[in-house]
């Protein structure tokens, strides 16, 4: 039986101000990537209203903590992979915030050349993986990386997120599987925002998230995903066990999303109740949460909270501003891509004229 | 020139490929231990260890996906699906995956991943271990789809199948593992995907057909010539990338055409050839042209109904007759 544990109570309260081991720069940093984080989906939520970003869109406030403490632990030679709600994560593995946004809104520009957008941001440079729309199918993916590593006897790891609706696919059960028989460097982290969609989890599964790892053998953690500096500790250190060869752990991030499932959902109605909505955003916003520590602890104070909030919405605003002067992809990329190269026989048989300069 | 069998043109295939690049691997249900479930993998666990030689769980989804995410990451993994039956079971990691990462990443991410494996019907093993896949895979843009008929075929699009840096669902003839046929010698023996052959000349009517059936089509052919009819044998040996060249000059030769394939009419590979050809030959063509496909029934297992089941030489004589209106 794998172990479950939760982060422990000496981590939780050791010194250093609160800060529970993390460096004061390192806090500050988590502190500034959450502002930016919040700061540019709020921009994003103003782009969709007016028309900017079509499709769906899926927003990640509240759940900030879990993209930074996250992947602000990792190296620069880490894969990252995750679903749709990852427009956060994608700036945290260091895209630039005016690809993102140009994705978003389809411009040339976007980090996927706008062909992906909302649900499908890609870096490969950065090792973002994506960006994918169909639930739990990313988790094989992520193991196939944790494959390539070992293949080449790499000192990577992969973090691959993933709802916890998706704990209920197949697919995730196929790739926890295979990557605890072959030892994969795989960090599998399910953000438990406690809803797949408008579903509470307990209405779909007689078991609790972290309990879906134990049959596979993989060591599971429990982590306070509102608290950055405790996930910030946690993925740090699983990051390290991983590298050394440990195989692959698994992660029930507690989390809780403010906003609606996509655009088109209400914050709470149907589902959840508008009061346990306020109580989570009243209780538990990770940004206010890190704040307090921060200017309690002396490590910030109000005037700088206050430029580090006005640099964000700033970054946000340029993001949109960019986004929005990009051009849209040339016409010549709708058969861009499809393949890697054109060769002998017909490829495409819609019987168009494909656009002058296209592959 | 060696004779050797279709299995044996795999192997050697397999083991060329992979002595060339080191991120060449093979994973699947039984290919190491056991060499293989139509021992296509014989000997390659000796050869390149279980690193590269892969015994899975039965676990397809799971194990495709794992393939397309090492793809991803940089190596050129060979997926062998017991058979393609299973493969159904993968299709949301072919479909929703390999076949677009490279589109929606905005060409960045790579997806150079072979599955194979066998294909289409074999002898009484009933309906769901009896069905032709192909009209799955080849209807996604991103896959490309290839069905080598001979063993020659075998090795020389299965090589170029590896080295392809694009998705590729490589079908193979259950019934044509035993098949022995003469395959060039020369190591780097490549065929390119998207080049038909002609595997009998002809000039009264064309037979197009892709895989299996090439040998049901060749059969048909030496029927009609008893009868005076001398029939053309093209085998598109890849459906995408289409050597819609070929296709054109025989139909422009002939006048008539029959396209034979083993899976369903309904948005078969034939259904496409026919629109194709009605859209682009239409003035060549003497008659409309016919299809002979499996009956649209799953595959029975009773021996008599089988038969009646497969697209046969006898059906393929008779469509001939028909487009030639005797």
């Amino acid at each position: 039986m794998a172990e479950t544990k939760t982060v422990d109570d000496e981590t939780r309260t050791d010194g250093a101000g609160g800060l529970r081991g993390v460096d004061p720069d390192t806090a500050l940093r988590l502190m500034r990537e959450m502002l930016l984080y919040r700061r540019f989906e709020e921009k994003a939520e103003e782009a969709y209203a007016i028309g900017k970003i079509g499709g769906f869109c899926h927003l990640h406030i509240g759940q900030e903590a879990a993209a930074a403490g996250s992947i602000l632990a990792l190296d620069e030679g880490d894969y990252v992979i995750s679903a749709y709600r990852e427009h956060t994560q994608a700036l945290a593995k260091g895209i630039d915030a005016g690809a993102v946004m140009a994705e978003l809104f389809g411009r040339a520009t976007g980090c996927s050349k706008g062909k992906g957008g909302s649900m499908h941001l890609f870096d490969y440079e950065r090792r973002f993986m994506g960006g994918h729309g169909i639930v739990g199918a990313q988790v094989p993916l992520a193991s196939g990386m944790g494959w390539k590593i070992r293949y080449r006897d790499e000192d990577h790891v992969v973090v691959c997120f993933m709802g916890d609706a998706a704990v209920n696919q197949g697919a995730f059960h196929e790739a926890l599987n295979m990557s605890a028989v072959w030892n994969l460097p795989v960090i599998y982290v399910v953000e438990n925002n406690e809803y797949g969609m408008g579903t509470a989890f307990s209405r779909v599964s007689r078991t609790e998230i972290h309990e879906k790892a134990c049959s596979y053998g993989i060591p599971t953690s429990i982590v306070d995903g509102q608290d950055v500096l405790e996930t910030f500790v946690a993925f740090r250190d699983l990051a390290a066990g991983v590298r050394g060869g440990g195989g692959p752990r698994f992660v029930d991030l507690r989390t809780y999303r403010f906003k609606g499932h996509s655009m088109s959902d209400p914050v709470s109605g149907t589902y959840r109740s508008k009061e346990e909505v306020e109580g989570k955003v009243k209780n538990a916003d990770p940004i206010a949460t890190l704040r307090d520590v921060l200017l309690e602890g002396g490590h910030l104070d109000q005037e700088s909270l206050e430029a580090m909030d006005s640099e964000a919405r700033t970054t946000a605003q340029e993001a949109f501003d960019f986004a929005d002067e990009s051009p849209f992809p040339d016409p010549s990329e709708l058969y861009a891509d499809v393949y890697a190269e054109l060769g002998d026989g017909r490829m495409f048989f819609d019987g168009r004229e494909r656009p002058e300069g296209s592959v | 020139m060696a004779e050797m069998t279709y299995r044996e043109a795999l192997n050697q295939a397999l083991r060329e490929e992979m002595e060339r690049d080191p991120d060449v691997f093979l994973m699947g249900e039984e290919v190491a231990e056991y060499d293989g479930a139509y021992k296509v993998s014989k000997g390659l666990l000796d050869a390149f260890g279980d690193r590269r030689v892969v015994d899975s769980p039965i676990a397809e989804l799971g194990f495709a996906g794992l393939g397309v995410g090492a793809a991803m990451a940089g190596l050129k993994p060979v997926i062998e699906f017991m058979t393609f039956n299973f493969s159904i079971l993968a299709l949301d990691q072919v479909i929703n995956h390999a076949a677009k990462i490279r589109y929606m990443s905005g060409g960045q991410i790579p997806c150079p991943i072979v599955f194979r494996g066998p294909n289409g019907a074999a002898l009484q093993l009933s309906a769901q271990h009896s069905q032709a896949c192909e009209t799955y895979y080849v209807h996604a843009p991103g896959v490309k789809v290839v069905t080598p008929a001979t063993p020659a075929d075998a090795k020389g699009l299965l090589k170029a199948a590896i080295r392809d840096p694009d998705p590729v669902a490589f079908m193979e003839g259950e019934l044509l593992y035993n098949m022995k046929g003469d395959v060039p010698d020369d190591d780097d023996f490549v065929i390119p995907l998207g080049v038909a052959d002609v595997k009998q000349e002809g000039d009264d009517v064309t037979i197009l057909t892709h895989g299996k059936t090439v040998h049901v089509a060749l059969q048909a052919a030496r029927k009609l010539e008893k009868d005076g009819v001398s029939a053309e044998v093209v085998d598109l040996r890849t459906i995408r990338p289409l050597d819609v060249e070929t296709i054109l000059a025989s139909v422009r030769k002939t006048n008539r055409a029959v396209y034979l394939e083993e899976g369903w009419s309904f948005a078969g590979v034939g259904a496409q050839i026919v629109s194709l050809v009605q859209e682009e030959a239409f003035d060549w063509l003497d008659a409309p042209v016919v299809r002979v496909t499996q009956a649209d029934v799953p595959m029975p297992y009773a021996k008599n109904l089988e038969q009646l089941a497969k697209p046969s030489a006898e059906r393929v004589v008779a469509a001939c007759n028909r487009v030639l209106y005797r």
